[in-house]
């Protein structure tokens, strides 16, 4: 079993052969991060590049982490120190980069399709870190595993998906990864922050949170972007904690065994209460956690790998 | 026509013997059992180091602590191979610093696997002695590498092919010895699920 693909775009289209094997091999990686040396020399030679347009914390870091503790060698790049700035186009920036011999490419953007557009610049390894309103694949695969880390299962699952549903990267690595394990996928939201093609998902979608929730066993909940409300798509802050906030008191609807997620950063008090984020369900310090496990299994199985299957 | 390109080498009572001796070895050069730790590598070196783990117990009466380990990640020609191998669990839940450390494997061959595991042992702290126990010893070195305690050492090809079976995994318990030539397949009486041909051959 290995791979199909040499890059990792999304997770629209994986098979779950491939998300479990992506899975189990995070699972072995996770004992490394608990030794007392937690580097294993595997990508040794391998270098890779972290090309972050945007801005990111846990990510960026989860991500230089993981290469790090692989032996690989890594360089950063942030475009308001970079030629970016004198007019360079993307395409001539990762084309001089990689002249310069990197083997591999994580690559975060604000607009979706740019790790595509990569793999048609260059013949390194593409790993997307959050392209646009497409897809952040590492962050739906690190949900998955935390989520089978603590239930040993992923199929039959009720997962709700909660808030911007229409500008979230993560939500749609999620539907597609959950949907291909056999998870069961909701969506809530106000409808203004639902994407106009939601039914092409196939999942339930709901505008009412409790409704959405009753009997799930995981709620996701997803950053509402406060510039969100300045562009008119909710009318206050305050009205949105009241209808779509996770408080004490709405988690009472969800099942015993119930696990809160957010994949932050969090507003408190808007999406989800200090209460709700600081309980012993919510599993949101284990997704940063697993997140490098993650990672780096997803670095050792692409490293290296040469033949692109769709190109051939 | 099968049966004519394969020796076996070692029955399942020859394997019991080999692993008791193995475990007396290791009790009379350590001075007993107080400081000792196992490590197998994954997937059959962990068998046979339960196997000495519950011999040293029966016999000392001491419970000495078994790690599983997997090589995988450090080994030498990890870019060279097509694939990425699959990675198992790690498993090292005791500290290994200043104890002597008996790392297990079920055949020694050119001994890559030994320097990455050495090399992983080290990551995790630094053990008083690391003595090196094989159920078989089959030749074809390619690093200095020497086993503390063998089984049995077994002349072979290098293009032979050595298989240790074990009712762990296997559901049956025998080495054979595959000689060059044959086609790639493992022949049918090794594969699990079926019942051994009784003994060896002759």
């Amino acid at each position: 079993m290995a791979l199909k693909s040499r890059h990792l775009l999304g997770l629209e289209g994986i098979c779950a052969e491939e998300i479990t094997l992506i899975l189990d091999t995070a699972e072995s990686f996770r004992e490394i991060i608990e030794r007392p040396i937690k580097k294993v020399p595997t990508l040794r030679g391998i270098t890779v590049l972290n090309l972050f347009y945007e801005p990111s914390t846990r990510t960026r870091i989860s991500f230089e982490l993981a290469e790090k503790r692989l032996s690989a060698d890594t360089v950063s790049f942030t475009p308001a120190t970079s030629s970016v700035k004198k007019g360079e186009t993307l395409k001539d920036t990762v084309r001089n980069i990689e002249a310069m011999k990197i083997d591999m490419v994580v690559v975060r953007h604000s607009s979706a399709g740019v790790p595509y557009f990569l793999t048609h610049c260059i013949e390194s390894n593409i790993i997307n870190a959050g392209d646009g309103a497409h897809e952040h694949p590492t962050q739906g695969l690190l949900d998955m595993f935390t989520i089978r880390r603590k239930y040993k299962k992923l199929k039959g699952l009720r997962v709700v998906l909660v808030g911007d549903i229409k500008h979230s990267r993560v939500v749609r690595s999620n539907i597609w990864g959950l949907k291909a394990m056999g998870a069961s996928v909701a969506l809530c939201g106000p409808s203004t922050l639902l994407p106009v093609e939601v039914e092409r998902f196939g999942v339930d979608t709901y505008t009412n949170l409790d409704k959405a929730i009753d009997g799930a066993d995981v709620v996701n909940i997803m950053r509402i972007q406060l510039e969100r409300q300045q562009a008119g798509l909710f009318p206050s802050q305050r009205e949105y904690t009241n209808l779509f906030g996770m408080t004490g008191e709405r988690v009472k609807l969800l099942n015993k065994n119930y696990t809160i997620m957010h994949p932050g950063p969090m507003n408190r008090g808007v999406e989800i209460t200090n209460e709700v984020a600081d309980s012993g369900s919510s599993v949101i310090l284990d997704q940063v956690t697993n997140g490098q496990a993650i990672r780096m299994a997803v670095l050792y199985l692409l490293s290296g790998k040469k033949e692109a299957g769709e190109e051939e | 026509m099968l049966k004519e390109k394969m020796e076996t080498v070692m029955s399942e009572k020859e394997i019991a013997r080999a692993i008791t001796r193995i475990s007396h070895e290791i009790l009379e050069k350590n001075n007993g059992a107080e400081t000792l730790v196992l490590i197998g590598i994954l997937s059959r070196g962990a068998d046979v180091a339960k196997r000495i783990a519950a011999k040293i117990k029966e016999v000392e009466g001491v419970v000495v602590p078994v790690g599983l380990m997997d090589i995988n990640l450090y080994r030498d020609d990890i870019h060279i191979k097509l694939d990425q191998p699959v990675i198992q669990r790690t498993e090292i839940l005791f500290d290994v610093v200043d104890r002597n450390l008996i790392l297990v494997d079920d055949v020694l061959y050119t001994g890559r696997t030994i320097r990455a595991a050495l090399d992983q042992i080290i990551d995790f702290g630094r053990p008083r002695s690391i003595q090196l126990a094989v159920l078989i010893d089959r030749g074809h070195r390619e690093l200095p590498i020497r086993p503390d305690y063998v089984g049995k050492n077994i002349p072979t090809q290098k293009d032979d092919r050595v298989l240790v079976r074990l009712k762990e995994k296997d559901g049956k318990e025998m080495v054979v010895v595959v000689k060059a030539g044959m086609k790639k397949p493992v022949p049918k009486i090794l594969s699990a699920g079926k019942s051994p041909k009784k003994g060896g051959k002759k």
